[in-house]
């Protein structure tokens, strides 16, 4: 058999291959829509096109959840959100810009202290976190989810940092040679080149924020205008299917994994090349 | 490494205070809370009552804590089935997609999508899918000629949690293993090609060997992530009790904690699982200074 019939072969294969994992992957997705368009007569019917086809859904998750929930939960968890953003981006890029660039006595000991504590898994400082938050009567409030974002992190400083080494030092003297000050550099220099990595950064930290489940179920009471959409909907599961209202529960579903959805197709170059940027470059 | 800009005069306090977050943060959120942590499990204390020195006790009634010992070898299952799934899945992935084919940026993106979609929201939908009589994956088994499968029952629930897992994981790998293939320079394939390796023999003498730095990475990131896994578990195990059906580690120190307000005993299994992650991470180093090959 000549090679290139050979190789025919294996490209269709792969490509088989391919499809069939690409199906399986999307079926939970368009599952998912098609339940959310169907009357609740037809919740567990085969056909993937709803038959009557309705919105109705849509609107009854606004309508029919006590008190606009809902809507409280949406809002909820874009705030919560945002502020992770805000406090991670801020607090890591001074700290990456630190480690990065200026020098100082216990540098290097501080970012290996940092770094090292990529180790210890999240659910040690939980309990502790918990009792502090408790002693400052912050339990049920939501500054437990937002004060720790404020306070730096390992994967942040560390992404930020590796970008920062590539920005070229020459930037720096000539800043200096203008009589810039240490933040002024940073400021001025360092965060506007850094677009891309702090795009990626803010992703990333947007995404967990929106899809944490155990911090706000530690810390928010489950009062559906105080938590967020995760909690929300983990509650309505029990609430809606006990009902048979899965059709309800999957438009509920289905609002909140847009706002991500949507950011993933805009910014899918900064996503993916912050995933590569944090594993290949060591 | 001696880079580095010398702070001058007052900047020397801009240093420190752009620093002060960061510091915080290992005080109180990660160092700090490990030793903690520590302290806290040499105690009983459920928060209400002032707290007992019970000194290693809570460590020896780990040992005999028949749920929490489930819950432990619960973890260690899951990470034995989800590790070597995440990566040999997402591996066969990127090497399918690291060629020229059509539609690449589409596939990327599809595989992709539950990387980015919350646990939680997936989660509900896989409920129905594995629904016993009204899913649709029994369905497509009973067209097939097969009997129907109890998916979440406790014989199943495993096994049916590792799949949305993985199913949940290989994007993130794929992206990973891509960005390590497209590093692996054409020469290398050129050559082994005019020496008349074909694609097999490319793969495992060529490819494998040069992704090693990736696979390690992969690994790594998999097996803490599996250690610490409990989102798709409290969606698709959880009982009316507010137990689960396939307890693992994070569970039980979320119950333990919060619901039961055993604060020794949950810190305890906190401290367990840290050195769980530990143990392994030494060796997986151990691993690399021996296997892994960089170039």
């Amino acid at each position: 058999m000549s090679r290139s019939f050979y190789k025919t072969i294996l490209d269709f294969l792969a490509y088989v291959l391919l499809v069939i994992g690409a199906l399986t992957m999307l079926i939970p997705f368009v599952w998912m829509i098609s339940v959310s368009l169907r009357l609740p007569a037809e919740q567990f019917s085969r056909n993937i096109i709803p038959d009557p086809f309705t919105l109705k859904n849509y609107t009854d998750l606004f309508k029919d959840l006590p008190n606009q929930a809902f809507l409280y939960l949406t809002y909820n968890s874009f705030k919560l959100s945002l502020l992770s953003v805000i406090g991670q981006v801020l607090t890591c890029a001074m700290a990456a810009f630190v480690f990065a660039i200026v020098k100082f006595k216990g540098r290097d000991f501080l970012f290996a202290l940092l770094v090292a504590t990529l180790m210890i898994p999240p659910q040690v400082s939980l309990i502790p976190d918990f009792i502090i938050f408790k002693y400052l009567g912050l339990i049920g409030t939501q500054w437990p989810l937002i004060l720790p974002a404020f306070w730096g992190g390992a994967f942040g400083t560390f992404l930020l940092r590796q970008y920062f080494l590539t920005i070229p030092r020459d930037l720096v003297d000539a800043a200096r040679m203008d009589g810039a000050s240490l933040f002024d550099i940073f400021w001025r220099v360092y965060m506007p080149l850094s677009k891309p990595a702090v795009a990626a950064l803010s992703i990333f930290v947007f995404k967990d924020a929106w899809n944490d489940l155990l911090h706000p179920l530690v810390y928010l009471p489950t009062d559906m205008q105080q938590t967020t959409l995760t909690v929300g909907l983990a509650f309505f599961q029990q609430q809606l299917q006990a009902g048979g209202k899965f059709t309800v529960l999957m438009a509920g579903a289905f609002l909140s994994i847009v706002p991500l959805l949507i950011i993933f197709f805009i910014a899918q170059k900064q996503f993916i090349e912050g995933i590569a940027l944090s594993g290949v470059k060591r | 490494m001696d880079y580095g800009l010398k702070p001058l005069g007052r900047e020397k306090l801009w240093l420190w205070l752009m620093l002060v977050p960061t510091i915080i943060g290992l005080v109180f959120g990660t160092i700090g809370s490990l030793f903690a942590t520590l302290g806290l499990s040499l105690f009983d204390w459920d928060l209400i009552n002032p707290p007992t020195w019970v000194g290693t006790e809570n460590y020896v009634a780990l040992f005999q804590n028949k749920n929490y010992i489930e819950a432990f070898v619960n973890t260690l299952k899951f990470s034995a089935l989800y590790v070597p799934g995440v990566v040999v899945i997402s591996l066969l992935l990127a090497v399918l997609l690291n060629r020229k084919i059509r539609g690449v940026g589409i596939f990327r993106t599809i595989y992709f999508l539950p990387t980015v979609t919350s646990a939680v929201a997936t989660a509900l939908v896989w409920n129905m899918i594995y629904g016993k009589e009204t899913g649709i994956l029994n369905f497509m088994l009973e067209t097939l000629g097969f009997a129907p499968i109890c998916w979440l029952c406790t014989n199943n629930a495993m096994m049916s949690v590792v799949i949305v897992n993985i199913w949940g994981a290989i994007g993130e790998g794929m992206i990973i293993f891509l960005a390590g293939l497209t590093a692996i320079p054409r020469d290398y394939y050129e050559a082994a090609s005019l020496d008349g390796a074909d694609n097999f023999q490319q793969f495992f003498r060529v490819t494998l060997p040069l992704v090693t730095p990736s696979i390690f990475f992969q690994t790594l990131i998999s097996a803490i992530n599996a250690f610490q896994a409990y989102d798709y578990i409290y969606m698709l195990t959880r009982r009316g009790q507010g137990d689960s059906s396939v307890p693992v580690a994070v569970y039980s120190i979320y119950r333990n904690a919060f619901h039961f307000f055993r604060m020794g005993d949950a810190s305890a299994q906190a401290i367990q699982l840290a050195l769980l992650v530990g143990v392994f991470m030494a060796i997986m180093f151990w691993w690399e200074r021996h296997y892994v090959v960089y170039e």
